[in-house]
């Protein structure tokens, strides 16, 4: 949580009182008790102005903080606006015209029915109170969150923090349709995500964000998703698409982007979408939120710039594709790091996200021969490996007073947190890749896993949605 | 009567457009085409897979003239069209047997 410097006590009186002044309404509606203290009121807004839980006999106890819950719930639907439309923008201009309406279609199925997934059981499983692998089931159906606040953040609303999650629980598996593009049926398509975050993301979520082990135990930090959503994505993606097999005529016929357009589009909207990400993950709107919103800001930036420039040099000309790769690898880099790392940091992380992931795309991508369609494990598990990693690296008490200076390595030489780090990211890519392949294996004994091979020539947008993306 | 077939680079058509309207030429047909020619294809990376693009977009035009006007339009065409790179496409002459100007039913050279 952010700590500022205490301020005088009459600076703390002055802000308390506009408080007061601007939220009278809220304070009436708690039904405070006459016999409350002022002093005691006053600290339950000083704790509402700090990011502080109020005491629980306070006279604001459950209410949800405006502030904090109106960047929450803008922060959750711009997490949201990352799927749709970006990734289904991104993903749909890179493949070829006959599959664009494929990806939206995946990606908005995935969208519907995490939702489902994630009111029925997911928010239970990964946020309940439970074991050191997951939640329990007090909150199956959504049941018992409500709009007061205090249940997982102390000022907001309950329900705004299960909405929160739940876009992460979309984005995920829906970044895993780039590495399977143009060759999955829809339908096992969504048995394979409904399985899937039954196996990985709700343990992982629960085991990073919701007191499981990788925080509670192994001492490990993953500030918006590098390991929960990137690492788990990713990876899986490319056991998939490896399980899967190459797209018909890979390596012989011509599979261009259709629309360039629409990837560049769909880039700007992940970038814009990624600060509810990344400074949304902080849970209020407090300092460490505007420091994740800062250097999420530099790594995207520096991340495009970095592989554009690798472009020019390696290829003689820098291209769009390779600007909007660099700068969805500085965002997915950063991820993991963007709240406990200083500015500077995160320079260092965009010039890792443009290298690195544009070796593992360009270069070793060929040599390999593997077709990961969109480059998810490229960019993503590549990227959010790194950005584990340095976040074991880069994690400092001066950008977070939730870091233990006595782990880490900027402030005390410590390597304890690199350690932690290293180890969770090693035991989430075993556990991602083999839940993988074994649903993989269910999905492909009972519906199938491709389309028939004139089905997949033809294209799937006519063969499993019956529509065209383009009539002219 | 003859029957000009241009392939001509895209970029071109105003410019040869304009020239033919100067010579007096009333009636064009443009199509965008692919194909090849001595030009073969140009490369195209994403993400370092390089993609061969082996059918070049070009625009045919089509032009019915009389046989006395054939040298004036080629001479119009090819003055235009020209760049001196490769690519710069090619131009047929064919006999055309008859037109009608669907319209009032004219033939021959008073329909073009």
């Amino acid at each position: 949580m952010c700590r500022s410097s205490s301020p005088s006590r009459a600076r703390r009186l002055a802000v308390c009182l506009i408080a007061l002044i601007s939220f009278p309404a809220a304070v009436s509606a708690a039904g405070a008790p006459e016999t409350a203290k002022l002093e005691e009121r006053l600290a339950a807004l000083e704790a509402y102005v700090k990011n502080t839980a109020p005491d629980a006999a306070a006279s604001l106890a459950g209410q949800p903080g405006p502030g904090h819950n109106g960047w929450m719930m803008t922060g959750t639907a711009l997490v949201l606006f990352m799927t749709l439309p970006g990734l289904a923008l991104f993903y749909g201009g890179l493949v070829r015209r006959k599959n664009v309406l494929s990806v939206l279609a995946q990606c908005f199925g995935i969208a519907g029915l995490a939702t489902v997934l994630w009111w029925a059981a997911g928010f239970s499983l990964s946020f309940a109170k439970g074991g050191a692998i997951t939640g329990g089931l007090d909150h199956v159906f959504l049941n018992g969150v409500t709009s007061r606040a205090g249940g997982w953040l102390p000022w907001v609303s309950d329900n705004v923090w299960a909405m929160y999650q739940l876009t992460f629980a979309i984005i995920t598996p829906a970044l895993i349709v780039g590495a399977i593009a143009e060759r999955m049926k829809f339908s096992a398509i969504l048995l394979f995500v409904t399985l899937w975050t039954f196996a990985v993301y709700y343990p992982f979520a629960h085991m990073m964000w919701g007191g499981g082990w990788f925080a509670e135990t192994l001492g490990a930090i993953d500030f918006a998703g590098g390991l929960v959503v990137h690492i788990s994505s990713g990876f899986s993606a490319l056991a998939l698409c490896l399980f899967l097999g190459p797209r018909l005529g890979y390596g012989r016929e011509k599979m261009a982007p259709h629309s360039m357009v629409l990837c560049g589009v769909g880039t700007a909207i992940l970038w814009v979408g990624w600060y509810g990400f990344n400074a949304g993950s902080a849970g209020a709107a407090d300092g460490i939120a505007a420091n994740a919103f800062t250097t999420t800001t530099l790594s995207a930036a520096v991340g495009g710039f970095v592989w554009g420039l690798l472009d020019y040099v390696f290829k003689g000309k820098p291209s769009v594709l390779g600007i909007c790769s660099g700068i969805i690898g500085g965002l997915a880099l950063v991820t993991p790091a963007t709240g406990y790392i200083t500015p500077n940091g995160a320079m260092l992380c965009g010039v890792v996200a443009g290298a690195v992931p544009y070796l593992f795309c360009v270069k070793l991508k060929a040599v390999l021969g593997y077709d990961d369609a969109l480059d998810t494990f490229g960019v993503h598990a590549v990227g959010g490996t790194l950005g584990i990693l340095l976040a074991g690296l880069l994690a400092t008490s001066k950008a977070n007073p939730g870091i233990d200076p006595a782990r880490s390595l900027i402030d005390t030489g410590s390597w304890k947190l690199f350690g932690a780090q290293a180890a969770a990211a090693g035991i989430a890519i075993v556990w991602s890749v083999a839940a993988t392949l074994a649903i993989a294996w269910i999905v492909k004994k009972t519906t199938g896993l491709r389309p028939s091979k004139d089905d997949e020539r033809i294209g799937l947008d006519i063969t499993d949605h019956g529509e065209e993306g383009y009539i002219d | 009567m003859k029957l000009i077939i241009a392939i001509i680079k895209p970029y071109k058509l105003e410019e040869v457009k304009n020239a033919l309207a100067d010579i007096g030429v009333r009636g064009v047909t443009a199509t965008e085409v692919k194909g090849f020619g001595r030009q073969k294809g140009h490369t195209e990376i994403y993400r370092g897979s390089e993609i061969s693009v082996d059918f070049v977009t070009k625009v045919k035009l089509e032009i019915a003239v009389t046989d006395d006007a054939v040298g004036a339009v080629t001479d119009a065409i090819v003055r235009t069209a020209q760049t001196g790179k490769i690519g710069d496409g090619k131009l047929f002459v064919l006999p055309l047997e008859n037109a009608v100007r669907i319209r009032t039913g004219e033939t021959g050279d008073g329909a073009l």
